[in-house]
């Protein structure tokens, strides 16, 4: 087949897909571009799946579903609030460790600290990424959980007990472990982003403020200010992974689908329900629940994603921008 | 801006100081708990390890057993997830960084973007749906789709960066000698990032071996050592999570065991994949 027939042959759609005139141009394209709109199709399969298995929880509970505290598969009684509660809340603790934590460390490791320190430390503070979440489960149930049980909630009972949020019985397992073994899992991709975005905050930024006679920390400030947006996007992108931490979670939380004001209290969240009551489900309308909540938290976490990736495309790609143009 | 230099000459460099200071504090803690966590693992591990742990299949409390059959399952499950995740995410990859400019190109890579924070549980919950529901049973194929589904975004993303660090002088080169457009990304660009592509993928391995919540009603999990694809499968990450929340002592410390072989992949295709990075940057 000579070229010019390979030309008809292809027709139209040639020039759509290769302005070169290359059959082999146009097949690689559109295969490639099969494989990106599969990706497409994947997510919109998600949501139709899951929202199709959830039909049969929906109709029997609507939006009641949200704000029912009752979670009684005997009685055939399904309500999230527990669930959600659980998840806010150990989600919250999560981020009030973690995101001073995490600001320090990507501060340390961009601003302050010389190349030959920075280098290896990232590496290992990248490290901490690596641990699966059932590995942290594991250390969470024989290591963390009795520590806090012996050391820190006793005290924290001790100063703090006026407050409802420290009283009850010691055991922990409960919310408040659940919130600190998160706050570690988040901790380094929180840290990561917040890295990336300092480190593409211009450097005159930083020249300019020095020029100025500003002290280390002063030109840190400045450079924070200039990264803003990008560090809030690290913010919402750890607490989309806090929402959705199953294993690690699950094995320290208590799972018990309760609410409680204490932190001392064992509770349930969204991803641990699933992971613990989901080959347990025999009845449809249990099934239905269980997917109707794994509905929930991909709406979630597809949202408070989607917010996380605008805030940080917003730092990251102006100032690349800048740098091609120059 | 006055806002920034507040305070004497002392209190401003004693502030800078401080903070300079805190924020290494930060970071010392973030390194002792991974020390920490590495040491416990070291330590409980390294108790009931043994050639039999290793290749016998679990038995009863009391009795020992071993991790023979999850350790060949996870192997079966990676396989499975690279063989169907690998060639999807580079082509993925390859379309984002060839013909990415447009409208559509933008929004795949906003759907990766944030289909890298999707909960692996609610992947699980996506393949129990359209593969375990209509097959009636718990399978090795459907844990593989469901790591692959994991993968997928990790290598495109990946592979989209590291073809972008290839030099236009490359691909210019090949353009001027004739070849067309589809040659030059095959046995150009792609060979020149091929690297780079690799050690994506092998980070995206060393993620999803270390995945539990997707296989749990996807694989199941089995006290047997794999016989074909249709079957349910044992993994490591399933085998620690349900010895770590039995009741008993020797399963607690088999556990901790498995958890060290885990690990130990896991860091040493971490550790590699940083030695075969170094030079590039």
């Amino acid at each position: 087949m000579k070229d010019s027939d390979k030309l008809k042959f292809v027709g139209q759609w040639q020039r759509w897909l290769s302005p070169t005139g290359n059959t082999g141009d146009a097949v690689f394209r559109a295969a490639m571009f099969a494989v990106a709109l599969l990706l497409l199709l994947i997510v919109a399969a998600m949501i139709v799946a899951l929202a199709s298995h959830s039909r049969l929880s929906i109709r029997e509970f609507g939006f009641g579903f949200l704000t029912g505290r009752e979670w009684n598969p005997i009685k055939g009684q399904f309500g999230a609030l527990a669930f959600i509660y659980g998840t806010i809340v150990s989600s919250l603790i999560a981020l009030l460790i973690s995101v001073p934590l995490s600001l320090g460390i990507a501060i340390f490791l961009v601003e302050q600290a010389p190349y030959y320190v920075s280098r290896p430390i990232t590496f290992l503070v990248e490290l901490l990424a690596a641990i699966p979440s059932v590995v942290y489960g594991l250390w969470g149930i024989f290591v963390l959980a009795p520590f806090l049980r012996v050391h820190v909630e006793p005290n924290l009972a001790h100063w703090f007990g006026w407050l409802p949020l420290f009283q009850g019985p010691i055991t922990g397992i409960g919310l408040l472990t659940g919130g600190v073994i998160l706050a570690i899992m988040v901790t380094p991709i929180i840290s990561a982003v917040v890295r990336d975005v300092l480190a593409a905050v211009p450097n005159t930024q930083r020249e300019a403020a020095l020029a100025l006679g500003a002290t280390k920390w002063e030109t840190t400030r400045v450079v924070l200010v200039n990264g803003a947006p990008g560090i809030a996007g690290a913010v919402i992108l750890g607490l989309g992974r806090a929402i959705g931490e199953t294993m690690a979670v699950t094995m320290v939380i208590g799972n018990r689908p309760e609410i409680s004001l204490s932190l001392f209290q064992p509770s349930y969240t969204l991803a641990s329900v699933i992971a613990n009551e989901f080959t347990e489900a025999t009845a449809d309308i249990y099934l239905s629940a269980l997917i109707e909540l794994g509905l929930i938290l991909f709406l979630v976490t597809f949202v408070v994603n989607a917010i996380a990736r605008l805030l940080v495309w917003r730092v990251t790609r102006r100032t690349s921008g800048v740098g091609m143009a120059a | 801006m006055i806002s920034f230099f507040a305070g004497t000459d002392r209190t401003r460099r004693a502030t800078s100081g401080l903070m300079t200071t805190l924020t290494a504090l930060c970071t010392v803690v973030a390194v002792g708990i991974l020390l920490i966590i590495l040491s416990y693992i070291a330590m409980r591990g390294i108790g009931a390890l043994n050639l039999r742990f290793l290749v016998d299949t679990p038995r009863p409390v009391g009795e020992g057993g071993g991790i023979g059959n999850a350790i060949v399952g996870s192997a079966v499950l990676l396989l499975l997830s690279c063989v169907v995740g690998i060639p999807l995410g580079i082509s993925t990859g390859v379309y984002l960084s060839e013909f990415g400019g447009g409208a559509f190109a933008t929004t795949v890579r906003f759907l990766i973007d944030t289909l890298t924070g999707i909960p692996s549980i609610v992947t699980g919950v996506f393949v129990y749906a359209v593969i375990v529901l209509p097959m009636n049973h718990f399978s090795a194929l459907a844990g593989g789709i469901a790591l692959a589904l994991i993968m997928i975004p990790i290598v495109a993303r990946t592979t989209e960066e590291m073809i972008r660090l290839v030099p236009h002088s490359l691909r210019e080169g090949a353009l001027a000698l004739g070849a067309p457009q589809w040659r030059v990304t095959l046995g150009v660009v792609i060979p020149a990032a091929a690297s780079g592509i690799a050690t994506g993928a092998m980070l995206a391995i060393a993620r999803v071996s270390g995945e539990t919540a997707p296989l749990l009603f996807t694989a199941f999990g089995s006290r047997f050592f794999p016989r074909n694809l249709n079957e349910p499968i044992a993994s490591l990450t399933v085998q620690i999570y349900n010895y770590a929340i039995s009741p008993y002592d020797e399963w607690h410390a088999q556990a901790w065991a498995a958890t060290l072989v885990l690990m130990t992949l896991i860091l040493g295709i971490n550790i590699i994949v940083r030695f075969l990075t170094r030079k590039r940057f």
